[in-house]
């Protein structure tokens, strides 16, 4: 339905190889956490921040080479939708977080 | 189980537990009322099931309904079950209403515990099984046909959530003849649902009803979302579709992920009460505040997912009963989608008094108030939709305009709660209840209300009847107003809400008003079952096969009315916002396509109501502890689901002659209709086909 159709062995040469890139990165990403942990290099808060921002990375590679949401206007909407949910699960866990906390400071 | 085969079989039921028994063996007027509740119920299910086993309708209604897969049929379906719904939770209210009149220093007819199921009962069928079904039903009905597909993405599981919708309905049904339903009101807030305080069957409908009907509404708006954002007819740009259609979205957006917490909320209490877990229990490390910040975090967006498809529909009638462009379409599409994020920011307003820090709650208090902001703009951009059009004071009509009044007052109210040293005053009393009511009664039952008055003609074929219809209008509103702006009064005195008897004589008159108001409301339902019956006597007189009686401007008015199942012969190709409208000017707007083709449309199936009923079961079993149902129940639905995966030939088709046959009887109705002017819209000239003018 978008750009003019390249013919569709190019096509499919392109996507495995979008999935091979992805495959790679995951690979790469997963690797990484695990050895910050099994390597120890920096204190575990740093540790800890370093494999959750792994984790974030490893996310976006996902969306990026599996799901195909990139910032093309024909994935626009999906990504849009991918933000949106990504602010409301934010500001439902947080503000929970934040309300639980905040109940539990006072009843100290 | 060594004491015996009956509790085995039957878990914790007693004789005892029928309202008939209960009454028979202590009949006071109390329970006498319940009784006689009960035998509505019993003598109503049973003379529907006589009337349709006379009339031999079995099949057809089998057939025709109740396992169609047809998205106009299931919305109908929803329809009638809130208007059955809402028939009970009215009575109640009116009964409600009644004994605070009675009991001002006396003790009146209806005792606490009575009392307590009536109000629990009021608050989750309003909410959960009138309200919800409604807009559901609206939503089904209208939005394929305005976005011009021709079902919903999912039609099977559009069939399911009715189903599990009505199972759970059925099941509030139920409670009144077996057992007795939650004392704990709408919310059910432990600790006092919990088995310590409860240890009765009432928190467990309500948990098991609220459950079922929670998944049904998250599928259902999976189901919308999926259709808006895949099902658009070539041309229709997101900023193309009818303002409906958009709050459709959000509300599904909104369905999606508000709906889970609630769901989560109820099963963690159901392990409570199941499984002795400690969640939200006094001791052994249970938090309540987190039931209440599950409860609000589903409980707030809530709000907005019933009053958006509201704004849709009065986006809708007034732009069509002024014979305008919607003024400010952008501004009213940003103000949805504002409102529906602002609407997951602001949940502990309703929990201000339940001990976090003032810091905090100053927070939510301005992040409530800033909800007020898109709200206004919605209501300018209406105002302004009627500046200078030409404007009739339909009956849909009338509803926009008493809602725009009605709701501003209620919105007023609203940033008054806002204010959190504010509403410790006056939270939990009447004054509460009075705002609530005055945000639902306008912002949900007349819009829904305009809805069906508006598109019935389109899913029936005949106009509804006029004069019942502002009859109806008439006690609605002066109901309303009567019933609700008392209690603003009784509650800036401090009249507790919930409270069975009162002990200030200088509540009293308030009380008789707000009880006569009650009365009006009770009247106006009927009024509106009278101009069904009217309208139904007299629809061949009213008939608007040709389609369009309002001079409509969404693609929904291009079809036959009642449409055909495959809704469009051609799928339409659109190019602005008002299509259909923009369509008749330029003298397309009933193009005869060339030929037809094949029509795949949803064959029937009984997965819904399988799964309804089992769901049913399953939860009936749960609630009274008898598990062999409840596991049959299960396995049921797992083996539905499972025999499904094996049907292979799931649609239906439609031959090319038949489309042909039956868009030329159309066409030709068309030809023959002679065109009215909107002087003549409400008068059996109107044939459904709209005089073009410029």
């Amino acid at each position: 339905m978008t750009a003019p159709q390249a013919d569709p062995r190019r096509e499919k040469r392109r996507e495995i190889r979008t999935y091979a890139i992805g495959y790679a990165l995951a690979l790469a990403l997963t690797g990484g956490a695990f050895a910050a942990v099994h390597w120890p290099r920096f204190p575990a808060r740093t540790t800890l921040g370093l494999v959750f921002g792994l984790a974030l990375v490893q996310m976006i590679v996902h969306l990026r080479c599996f799901l195909h949401v990139s910032l093309r206007r024909s994935s626009r909407d999906d990504l849009l939708l991918i933000l949106f949910s990504t602010l409301i699960i934010i500001l439902m866990v947080a503000g929970t977080i934040v309300i639980i906390a905040n109940l539990h400071g006072r009843m100290m | 189980m060594t004491d015996g085969i009956w509790p085995a079989l039957l878990g914790r039921f007693t004789w005892n537990a029928l309202a008939f028994v209960r009454a028979w063996q202590n009949p006071t007027v109390n329970e006498i009322i319940g009784a006689g509740a009960a035998m509505m119920v019993v003598l109503g299910a049973a003379s529907v099931i006589t009337l349709i086993t006379v009339t031999g309708k079995w099949g057809y209604l089998w057939r025709e309904w109740l396992t169609s897969l047809d998205h106009k049929k299931i919305g109908v379906m929803y329809v009638v079950l809130a208007f059955v719904m809402l028939a009970r939770a009215l009575a109640e209210a009116v009964l409600m209403r009644m004994q605070q009149a009675a009991a001002v220093n006396a003790p009146g007819f209806v005792e606490p515990d009575h009392f307590a199921q009536l109000f629990s009962t009021h608050g989750s069928i309003m909410i959960f099984f009138m309200a919800m079904p409604f807009l559901t039903g609206i939503i089904n009905y209208v939005t394929p046909l305005q976005i011009g597909a021709r079902d919903v993405a999912f039609p099977l599981l559009n069939s399911i959530s009715l189903w599990l919708t009505g199972g759970a309905a059925g099941l509030m049904m139920v409670s009144l003849v077996i057992g007795r339903f939650s004392t704990g009101g709408w919310t059910g807030y432990p600790p006092y649902t919990e088995l310590a305080f409860s240890p009765d069957v009432g928190p467990d409908y309500w948990i098991s009803a609220v459950t079922l009907g929670s998944i049904a509404s998250t599928l259902s708006g999976l189901n919308f979302a999926v259709t808006i954002y895949k099902l658009r007819c070539p041309g229709m740009t997101l900023m193309r579709m009818p303002l409906f259609c958009w709050t459709t979205l959000c509300t599904s957006i909104l369905m999606i992920f508000a709906m889970p917490p609630l769901t989560v909320a109820t099963a963690l209490l159901a392990l409570d009460r199941y499984l002795g877990f400690h969640f939200f229990t006094n001791d052994l490390g249970g938090n309540m505040m987190n039931y209440a910040n599950l409860f609000w975090l589903f409980g707030h967006p809530e709000v907005y997912i019933l009053i958006l498809p509201a704004f849709g529909a009065y986006s809708e009638v007034v732009s069509t009963f002024s014979s305008k462009e919607l003024y400010g379409y952008t501004s009213l599409v940003l103000a949805t989608m504002a409102i529906a994020v602002l609407s997951f920011t602001v949940w502990v307003h309703h929990f201000f008094a339940m001990g976090q820090s003032a810091n905090l709650n100053a927070v939510f208090g301005i992040a409530t108030m800033t909800i007020g902001v898109p709200t206004g703009v919605k209501i300018y951009d209406w105002i302004w939709t009627m500046f200078r059009g030409e404007v009739r004071f339909t009956v849909p009509m009338l509803y926009s305009l008493a809602f725009m009044m009605t709701f501003v007052l209620g919105g007023f109210t609203g940033i008054l709660l806002a204010f959190p040293p504010l509403d410790y005053l006056v939270h939990n009393t009447l004054f509460l209840v009075a705002h609530f009511h005055n945000m639902l009664i306008p912002g949900l039952l007349y819009g829904m209300l305009a809805a069906t008055h508006y598109w019935f003609p389109k899913a029936f074929g005949f106009r509804l009847n006029e004069k019942w219809g502002r009859i109806a209008f008439g006690c609605w509103v002066f109901g309303f107003y009567l019933a609700f702006m008392p209690l603003y009064v009784l509650g800036a005195g401090g009249a507790a809400r919930r409270s069975q008897a009162f002990f200030e004589p200088a509540f009293r008159p308030w009380l008789y008003v707000a009880g006569v108001g009650a009365l009006i409301l009770l009247a106006a339902l009927t009024a509106l079952f009278v101009q069904l019956w009217v309208s139904i006597r007299e629809r061949d007189a009213n008939r608007v096969f040709a389609g369009d009686p309002w001079d409509g401007r969404g693609l929904e008015w291009s079809t036959s009315a009642p449409p055909p199942e495959y809704n469009y012969a051609v799928i339409p190709v659109v190019d602005g916002r008002d299509p259909f409208y923009d369509g008749k000017r330029d003298g397309d707007g009933y193009a005869v396509p060339a030929g037809y083709e094949d029509i795949a449309v949803p064959r029937n199936s009984m997965v819904g109501p399988a799964t309804g009923i089992l769901g049913a079961g399953l939860a009936f079993g749960l609630v009274w502890y008898i598990w062999w149902l409840a596991v049959l129940c299960l396995a049921g639905i797992v083996a539905t689901v499972i025999a499904r995966s094996f049907i292979r030939d799931v649609e239906r088709i439609v031959p090319a002659a038949d489309v042909a046959r039956i868009e030329d009887r159309w066409h030709h109705a068309i030809a023959a209709a002679r065109p009215i002017s909107r002087h003549h819209e409400t008068t059996p000239a109107n044939q459904g086909l709209a005089e073009v003018t410029a």
